[in-house]
């Protein structure tokens, strides 16, 4: 990885652009997962003697599911093809290394084949779908953190409370704002009064199963989080050194807290 | 047999193989490249000082009775074998090798063996053949084998269903099924056990044991193992988080045994990705740690059910009398979700959320 202090301006803003792009299924970016293994402004490359950005990915192992390879690989691109266009044009190359795939994906991303186009016969449906399926579950995820932690400092609410919580009674923070901004992206309400307990289209969860639902949300939000431990340390025995480029992961990964949820189905 | 502070635990690893990635089995990279995934998941879960090298790890036919019988802890085994035809030339589980084994102890191991339903009729008649050879009676499916241009089937398709047929009819009950970290096929099966859902249902006379407890999709594998009373939890690489991720491996036991219970979980060390004497050791040492109150401790029954008794009990495999536990009292807590409980109608409105 190019040392931050080395980084051109056009590496700069496409470091940048690349920390949006998401490892749909770990709800990180693929910057602070350690998947950027190089980024580099590549001069007078092109054809037409603009400039060139070349981005090579990784991942924790070669048998990563193509399907989210493919979609964090196209998510790249688009996001630098925008950089470069503001700086008036140039080509973008992103190439996935060590991939049981690597090829066929390279080469459908070199000719923007699109997902169907770059695995014909395989690619049952667009990634339409699936991009939606994970967008919820992080948002499931979000509101079970975002609960939790109203939870333990207020002890005197229970998991059956938790469908009269709103938006604005939730603490201030990282882990609400995060919650807002998975509620951005499927389009559900994140004004003050809306609650929190709703379902993946905004409806919200009855009292009568809210503590279940709380539950549900619960071991959905371990497994998103379990499945970041087990990328983040393949990701460093594959490629050693590679912690070094990653972020600590700010969401999910402290402690159980103490007090919280003791409330068990009767 | 493991015994600690005066408790004696009856030991089964319901995950166990026997394969070969030394390069003249391999067919194509792919071989190479999934060896090399499993040796990274050794390298990465493991204690520093269970490291094996590469080359013990290709193939290690010579250690492993003493790995797991004489070091382990372990009573018996079972072999749940992934093929993987496409990737090495005589298979990556080594069928008549394990199967010989199995055959020369037949007190301490269980060789499973595997179907694939895409080689259809053909593949039918195999099945019949191996189950007598081999006197199955349980089979571990690879839903994301590769096979041909196919990467990978569901339960539910109609030749599956045509398989699970035979094996109700062969006498093999419990049916294995891989469902773990994503990796291939593509867009089809990527992320979901539906289709062990489906199958649990059709077939309730067989047994599903769902191989790493659908990490990372356990929270779909949770939602349908309370539902079906037939579906099992295999803890094959979630028991290795004990020792570089202990939180989290609380996490999971939590959410497992609050969601099912401790009857229908499985130890498993998947050997030889992991040996099984220091998960034995680990686990019996292990509990949830006390600030994890939405967690109830582990019992020492559950251990002793989770670690052998369970398995035990599904192959009926015979446990001597004083490494039981006293008879499970009836269970006063409500289940979860039942779809004939009075919560039925709660239940549906969740269905469909998070």
């Amino acid at each position: 990885m190019t040392a931050l202090e080395q980084r051109t301006r056009l590496e700069q803003e496409a470091w940048d652009a690349l920390g949006v792009v998401m490892d749909p299924e770990l709800d990180e970016a693929i910057t602070s997962l350690g998947f950027v293994r190089s980024l580099e402004e590549l001069g007078g490359q092109d054809d037409d003697g603009r400039g060139a950005l070349r981005v090579h990915l990784r991942l924790p192992t070669s048998f990563c599911s193509p399907n989210f390879a493919y979609l964090m690989c196209s998510d790249a691109k688009d996001a630098l093809e925008a950089v470069v266009r503001h700086h008036g044009g140039g080509t973008v190359l992103v190439e996935l290394d060590d991939h049981h795939d690597s090829d066929l994906i390279n080469r459908g991303l070199a000719a923007d084949a699109g997902y169907r186009g770059t695995f014909g016969h395989e690619a049952e449906s667009d990634l339409d779908e699936l991009r939606l399926t994970f967008r919820r579950k992080a948002h499931t995820a979000a509101a079970e953190r975002a609960l939790t932690a109203l939870l333990r400092a207020r002890p005197e609410l229970g998991e059956d409370d938790v469908h009269a919580v709103r938006l604005g009674d939730l603490l201030p923070g990282e882990v609400t704002a995060a919650l807002l901004r998975r509620r951005s992206a499927l389009g559900l309400s994140t004004a003050d009064d809306a609650p929190v307990a709703v379902d993946d289209h905004g409806a919200p969860v009855p009292p009568s199963v809210v503590g279940m639902w709380l539950r549900k949300a619960r071991s959905t939000r371990i497994s998103i989080d379990g499945n970041a431990h087990f990328c983040r340390g393949l990701l460093a025995t594959r490629y050693p050194g590679a912690e070094l480029d990653q972020a600590p992961r700010d969401e999910g990964t402290a402690p159980v807290p103490v007090q919280l949820l003791t409330r068990r189905p009767a | 047999m493991y015994s600690k502070d005066g408790t004696d635990y009856f030991i089964l690893d319901a995950h166990i193989a026997l394969w070969d990635a030394r390069p003249e089995n391999l067919r194509n990279v792919h071989g190479k490249q999934f060896i090399d995934c499993f040796y990274d998941y050794h390298r990465n879960l493991s204690p520093e000082s269970e490291h094996w090298d590469y080359d013990q790890y290709l193939y290690y036919s010579d250690r492993l009775m003493k790995d797991l019988f004489e070091d382990g802890y372990v009573d018996h085994a079972i072999f749940q074998p992934a093929i993987l035809g496409e990737f090495y030339k005589n298979g990556f589980g080594q069928t008549e090798e394990a199967l010989a084994l199995a055959q020369a102890h037949p007190d301490k191991l269980t060789y499973n063996h595997a179907f694939d339903p895409r080689f259809g009729e053909r593949g039918l008649e195999q099945l019949h053949r191996d189950a007598e050879r081999m006197d199955l009676k349980g089979v571990k499916l690879y839903t994301a084998e590769w096979q041909g241009e196919s990467r990978g089937y569901k339960l539910t398709d109609p030749w599956t269903y045509r398989y699970l047929e035979a094996c109700r009819e062969l006498g093999i009950k419990n049916i294995h099924v891989h469902k773990g970290p994503t990796i291939r096929p593509l867009d089809r099966d990527a992320f979901d056990v539906a289709d062990v859902d489906a199958a649990a249902s059709d077939f309730t006379d067989l047994n599903f044991v769902v191989e790493h407890c659908g990490l990372p999709r356990l929270e779909d594998f949770c939602w349908i193992a309370t539902q079906e009373p037939n579906v099992y939890a295999g803890l094959a690489v979630a028991m290795p988080f004990i020792h570089s991720r202990p939180r989290y491996f609380a996490q999971i036991m939590g959410e497992l045994m609050y969601w099912i219970g401790d009857s229908r979980i499985f130890f498993s060390s998947d050997y030889a990705i992991w040996t099984p004497k220091w998960l034995v050791e680990k686990f019996v040492d292990f509990q949830i740690p006390e600030d994890m109150t939405e967690y109830a401790p582990l019992t020492t029954d559950s251990k002793k059910r989770i670690l052998g008794l369970n398995a035990a009990a599904l192959y009926d495999i015979p446990v001597p009398e004083h490494l039981q536990v006293a008879p499970e009292p009836v269970d006063v807590r409500e289940p979860a979700v039942k779809a004939d409980n009075a919560r039925t109608a709660d239940s549906e409105l969740l269905t469909g959320m998070a």
